[in-house]
């Protein structure tokens, strides 16, 4: 599975090489960049896959418990205060949008739907990533340069048991939470600046968030928020396990590189993700 | 011929372009203490991970009971699993889990027991490595000493019939080096398990080890006992032996047992045929009692404070002396015949049991607080050397003539 770094280096012939090879070499970079994105794509899948079947297996329930108070209860704080500013910035932006042609009783379904459908399960994701996600990277970074993960493999416990798949249960339990929990106080956050500091009417701000949202908004919302955990979980996780096969640096370096790999990584592919699923969805 | 417990034929490992292993073949043997010494870096955990199955060999096999066990079945590896045990260098403690926690993981993770048989076992385990105090702490809290002995309670607790030592006793004081060594040859004894040992800690690793097997330049250059270690002549011997081995022994400050011999060379070549000297063999009793009572480490305070206590009476009238195993001492006086070296002894025996008696009991009451009572005896025999007869041909002889010179009855407690 490891790749010598010995090897015959496909770019040490280049240089000697035959006329004109200067023009393909960057092609030849980019190939071997792509090969080895799709090699980490395979071995990330498969990782997940492994980890998925082990939630199923006996002793998960209070890993999977603690896992839940570490992602979901322990970020409620910090998704309360994006979720309350964010709907309040909403509120505030989409009412001077919309004072221009008179449609402000209309800021109820704007901040709504745009919670709901958009910005709750993304920036969920987002601040997730950035509290439980990067400690996800650092903890399982460090296990492993500390030789934690051999001791479990030397006890006969299955690492990806005993690590990871608690990790992506709770995510998949938390993720569809919080981002409700995002929603709501969004919502609250738009009442505030909308209708207590810039005077849209309470009842039209609630009316219109009630008859605006629908069911399939909020299904929606979810598939997006367990798509998004499904990829914070793997690609953080991930970046832990494996932090001691990079090339570029070891130890303690190593683990600050997958955590930063991590974090950026997952906030990439939430918003490429995003994209993917609501264009399926609409 | 006895069939090796585990075997390496031709075993070759390669991380890149550098060879670790290179074609390596050993034998280890059931319910045997083998210890693997080597340079630094010469790929001894590599070697104790090939057992395990944390690395798999690039050429050749590893063989449990004469199967390879890169071939075994699903059940046949689960089952070889469990009975193996892994020590890491560096403790591997999860530093987010208690001392309890941690010894009690591969019980609650591996086993159906129930939580109260998990306690009784993992406080028992606690008990015997002297933790009961940290059970509840996190292993950032703990001394490094303290540390090793979590890890070493987290390797036995399963109960396992092969353990694998990858240096126990890296950064401890001397003590705490022969108190974890001296505890691994009490559970080896007790339990009955294979334990494979890396250790760089020479002699002191030799006192409990049946077999040395001896790693250089990726091959194992020399498989036996200590004492045929002894005979073993090879570039290995002067690189690694040597450099290793101090001028004294740690623990004791006496002479290392290699320095000791060049001593008793040197003054035995300066003697004439007719010419004689006197050759003592001192033998604390009843040690694993003491380990029991006391703990460990007090056990090897009191080894130390006696060695101490031969070396300044005995080194008073030009003798020198070295540890020559676990619990006994020689000490050679190359100036007085027996009659003489026999008042030295009478001397040395009233002084102890006034003087060092005391030393001895100051030493273990240091950390007394039970009601429970130890026994022990220091027993001393004479013999006169020639220099033409072998050393240890003489010590055997002092050893047949040993007789109780001191006796400690309930008078230590702790």
């Amino acid at each position: 599975m490891t790749t010598n770094s010995h090897d015959q280096d496909p770019g040490e012939n280049e240089v000697t090489g035959q006329p004109g090879t200067f023009l393909t070499r960057p092609f030849a970079g980019l190939g071997r960049k792509v090969i080895s994105w799709v090699d980490h794509m395979g071995a990330a899948t498969i990782f997940f896959g492994k980890a998925c079947i082990m939630i199923f297996r006996p002793k998960q329930i209070p890993a999977i418990i603690q896992q839940i108070y570490y992602i979901g209860a322990k970020s409620i704080t910090i998704i309360m205060l994006v979720g309350f500013f964010t709907g309040m910035v909403l509120g505030l932006q989409s009412y001077h949008a919309l004072v221009k042609f008179g449609a402000q009783g209309a800021l109820g379904t704007l901040v709504a739907l745009s919670l709901v459908r958009e910005l709750g399960p993304v920036l969920t994701a987002i601040m997730i990533t950035a509290r439980a996600g990067s400690a996800m990277t650092a903890e399982i970074g460090i296990q492993r340069i500390s030789e934690q993960i051999d001791a479990l493999d030397t006890m006969r416990i299955d690492p990806l048991k005993f690590l990871i798949s608690p990790r992506i249960a709770a995510a998949i339990i938390s993720f569809p939470l919080l981002t409700a929990l995002f929603d709501l106080i969004g919502i609250l956050g738009g009442f505030l600046s909308g209708v207590v500091l810039l005077g849209v009417n309470a009842g039209t701000y609630f009316h219109r968030v009630q008859s605006s949202v629908e069911m399939q908004d909020v299904t929606d919302g979810f598939i997006k928020a367990l798509v998004f955990a499904v990829i914070v979980t793997t690609v953080c996780c991930y970046q832990g396990y494996f932090t001691h096969m990079r090339t570029d640096s070891y130890g303690a370096k190593g683990v600050s590189l997958s955590t930063t790999s991590a974090v950026v990584l997952s906030c990439v592919l939430i918003l490429v993700a995003d994209y993917a699923v609501t264009s399926f969805l609409i | 011929m006895e069939t090796p417990l585990i075997e390496f034929k031709n075993v070759t490992k390669r991380f890149g372009s550098r060879t670790i292993l290179d074609q390596v073949n050993l034998k280890i043997y059931e319910g045997q203490i083998s210890t693997i010494i080597g340079k630094s870096g010469t790929g001894k955990s590599v070697l104790l991970k090939h057992i395990i199955g944390l690395l798999a060999p690039d050429e050749g096999s590893v063989l449990f009971r004469e199967n390879p066990i890169g071939s075994l079945k699903k059940s046949e590896w689960d089952a070889y699993r469990v009975q193996v045990s892994y020590m890491f260098q560096n403790n591997a403690l999860f530093d987010s889990m208690t001392v309890y926690d941690n010894v009690a993981l591969p019980l609650q993770q591996t086993t159906n027991l129930s939580k109260t048989e998990i306690e009784r076992r993992v406080m028992a385990r606690i008990e015997q490595t002297e933790l009961t105090e940290v059970a509840y702490k996190y292993p950032s809290e703990l001394s490094g000493g303290m540390q090793k002995r979590v890890a070493l309670s987290r390797a036995l607790v399963t109960d396992p019939t092969i353990v694998l030592f990858d240096e126990p006793t890296t950064g401890q004081d001397p003590i705490r080096k022969n108190a974890i060594l001296a505890m691994i040859a009490e559970y080896q004894r007790k339990l009955g398990f294979t334990a494979i040992l890396i250790s760089h800690e020479i002699p002191d690793v030799f006192f409990i080890s049946n077999r040395i097997l001896a790693l250089y330049n990726g091959k194992i250059v020399f498989q036996g006992t200590p004492e045929e270690l002894d005979e073993f002549e090879h570039p290995f011997k002067d690189e690694v032996i040597q450099s290793l081995e101090g001028f004294q022994e740690e623990l004791t400050g006496l002479y290392s047992q290699r320095h000791f011999k060049v001593r008793y060379q040197t003054d035995l070549s300066r003697k004439r045929r007719d010419e004689t000297y006197a050759i003592a063999l001192f033998t604390l009793e009843e040690l694993e009692a003491i380990s029991n009572v006391l703990g460990h480490t007090t056990a090897q305070e009191i080894i130390r404070a006696l060695g101490a206590y031969i070396d300044k009476h005995f080194g008073a009238v030009g003798g020198f002396s070295t540890r020559h195993s676990i619990n006994e001492f020689v000490t050679v006086l190359p100036y007085s015949d027996l009659d003489e070296a026999g008042r030295i002894l009478e001397d040395f025996a009233k002084d102890f049991q006034d003087r060092g008696i005391r030393d001895i009991e100051s030493v273990a009451q240091k950390e007394s607080d039970s009601t429970e009572c130890i026994n022990f005896t220091i027993l001393a025999g004479l013999a006169q050397g020639k220099p033409f007869v072998e050393m240890e041909s003489i010590i055997e002889f002092a050893k047949f003539r040993q007789e109780e010179i001191a006796r400690f009855q309930c008078e230590l407690r702790r």
